[in-house]
């Protein structure tokens, strides 16, 4: 019995050093007989054939005679040779197999901690009552309140005091509904162009809005000073309206539909997206995506909906399998029409393989807390705005001029190196750790990610890459 | 290579780490997100 019982041994921890050692340097995948591997530390992407995905089944762990024996009833020796000179080939060229070295970048990034973002919370209002709002419908779980032009000029100052030698800033207009307050966001764009220049620094502004208010006179205004806008639908009437409708309960889709297809075609080639949030009732979302894209909008961007898993209408674990077969039928609807000239851009589809962002951003992610904060009505400051409201992330005001520096450090700690579960995933390289607030709301620890939006993350990637390797 | 086509090469992301790190580039989830992170899709504003 000691001989079977030493050879299990031997198998358990092999496949285990498998695991952890080989599996961790590159990524497979197949959508649609597509096969794709990924080299995850240097970023190289194959198209193979059938044949070498098996091979990488047990290449480079086992010697060319043992993977012939183990395939010879599917592929004759000679191409199973063929296949595993072509991968000793790219393993030389450090195109497969690459070794990761970044764990010693840790101490170079996010060191600079200066701000170069805003997310400025014009109204903590909101005309509608859209059943997910994070916000609580407007108010993150306060009073209701506007932004003052006194605290929004403050929070412009405030910018320009702590982003250092950053020429770029971005000021976006959030709320509730920022269009409830549309003076004030006239007040703060002329006070921050007033004084761009003699700062040095080019501000850009967005403005986030359910598109509800919208008048020709707003939106010659957007489309004049506003270098994005992102006008919120869900999707199909059906889909849009179940969500998001007026206080007496009634559906928003009419109303708002002419009013974003306007303000796109005003727009000319100035940045906008279309946005939407899907849940457990439009599980089946490629269809509401495909909808917006039926009605001409050519930037689109429909996300999973974040909230209590305890609300009915959350995503949870069970509803993965369906989400990623809706992710494969938009990715080869997107690639069918973008063949065909009639394409648009989906945001989590759009991947740049060739430059993109350098590795200290891809390490350091998205920022909150540190280069990116949310300000408030009142002037206090939160990593950022899925964190406003909870008065533990509290890290100070506008009219102070300390944050709070353990609120901050933490942040600036919680890079995707630092993140046990992040540190062996393929995709740390493209989510870069992922959204903290999501890690908070589901873990009450910002340095463990969301396991349901990791899963959508990497499917979404996996999509992007196909559809990469397919337009090229 | 007839088994193989390599869509992309390496992307020389170490080399990015002397030029890299210049923070000028838009913030992962300010642009359309709101409530995720991806950072694959952004652009360098030194390109």
């Amino acid at each position: 019995m000691g001989i079977p019982n030493i050879y299990c041994y031997f198998l358990v921890v092999s496949s285990y050093l498998r695991e952890v050692y080989i599996l961790s340097l590159i990524h497979k995948f197949n959508i649609d007989n597509i096969y794709i591997v990924l080299d995850i530390n240097s970023g190289a992407v194959h198209q193979v054939d059938i044949i070498t995905y098996d091979v990488l089944d047990y290449y480079p762990d086992s010697p060319k005679e043992a993977i012939i024996n183990k395939l010879q009833n599917k592929y004759n020796a000679k191409e199973i040779e063929e296949v595993i000179e072509e991968l000793d080939q790219l393993v030389n060229e450090e195109l497969l197999f690459s070794k990761d070295t970044y764990g010693e970048l840790t101490t170079k990034i996010n060191n600079n901690k200066v701000i170069k973002a805003i997310c400025l919370h014009i109204a903590h209002d909101c005309n509608i009552r859209c059943k997910y709002c994070f916000a609580s419908q407007g108010d993150f779980k306060g009073q209701r309140s506007l932004m003052s032009s006194e605290v929004g000029k403050k929070a412009i100052d405030f910018l320009i005091e702590n982003s250092g030698n950053r020429r770029n800033l971005e000021v976006d207009f959030f709320g509730g509904e920022p269009l409830l307050n549309f003076d004030v966001v006239k007040d703060i764009v002329s006070y921050a162009r007033n004084i761009e220049k003699e700062n040095n620094k080019n501000f850009r502004f967005t403005i986030t809005t359910n598109a509800t208010l919208l008048t020709d006179e707003i939106m010659k205004y957007i489309n004049d000073n506003m270098d994005n806008i992102v006008l919120s639908i869900d999707g199909n009437k059906n889909t849009n309206d179940y969500m998001r409708s007026t206080k007496n309960g009634k559906g928003t889709y009419d109303v708002i539909l002419p009013k974003i297809k306007k303000m796109v075609e005003n727009r000319g080639d100035k940045s906008y997206y279309v946005r939407g949030t899907f849940t457990k009732h439009n599980i089946d979302f490629s269809k509401d995506v495909i909808h917006l894209a039926d009605q001409g909008f050519k930037q689109i961007s429909v996300e999973p909906v974040v909230t209590d898993p305890e609300q009915e209408y959350a995503l949870s674990q069970e509803d993965l399998p369906f989400i990623f077969k809706e992710y494969e039928k938009l990715a080869k609807e997107y690639l069918q029409r973008k063949n065909n000239d009639i394409g648009f851009n989906f945001f989590h589809f759009m991947i740049d393989l060739f430059q993109g962002p350098c590795i200290q951003k891809r390490l350091s992610g998205c920022g909150a807390g540190n280069e990116y904060i949310a300000i408030t009505p009142e002037g206090d400051i939160y990593p950022c705005h899925q964190f406003v409201g909870d008065l533990d992330f509290n890290m100070g005001s506008v009219f102070e001029s300390k944050l709070n520096s353990s609120i901050q450090n933490n942040f600036k700690e919680a890079n995707v190196l630092k993140k046990d579960k992040c540190s062996k995933c393929w995709a740390r390289f493209y989510c870069s750790g992922g959204c903290h607030a999501n890690a908070y709301n589901f873990n009450k620890d910002i340095l463990i990610p969301y396991d349901v939006g990791c899963e959508m993350e990497k499917k979404r990637l996996e999509c992007a890459l196909m559809i990469q390797a397919q337009l090229l | 290579m007839k088994h193989i086509k390599t869509i992309t090469k390496k992307r020389d992301l170490k080399k990015t780490i002397d030029k890299g790190g210049c923070g000028e580039c838009q913030t992962s989830c300010q642009s359309a997100c709101k409530t995720s992170c991806t950072v694959g899709n952004q652009s360098c504003e030194n390109i």
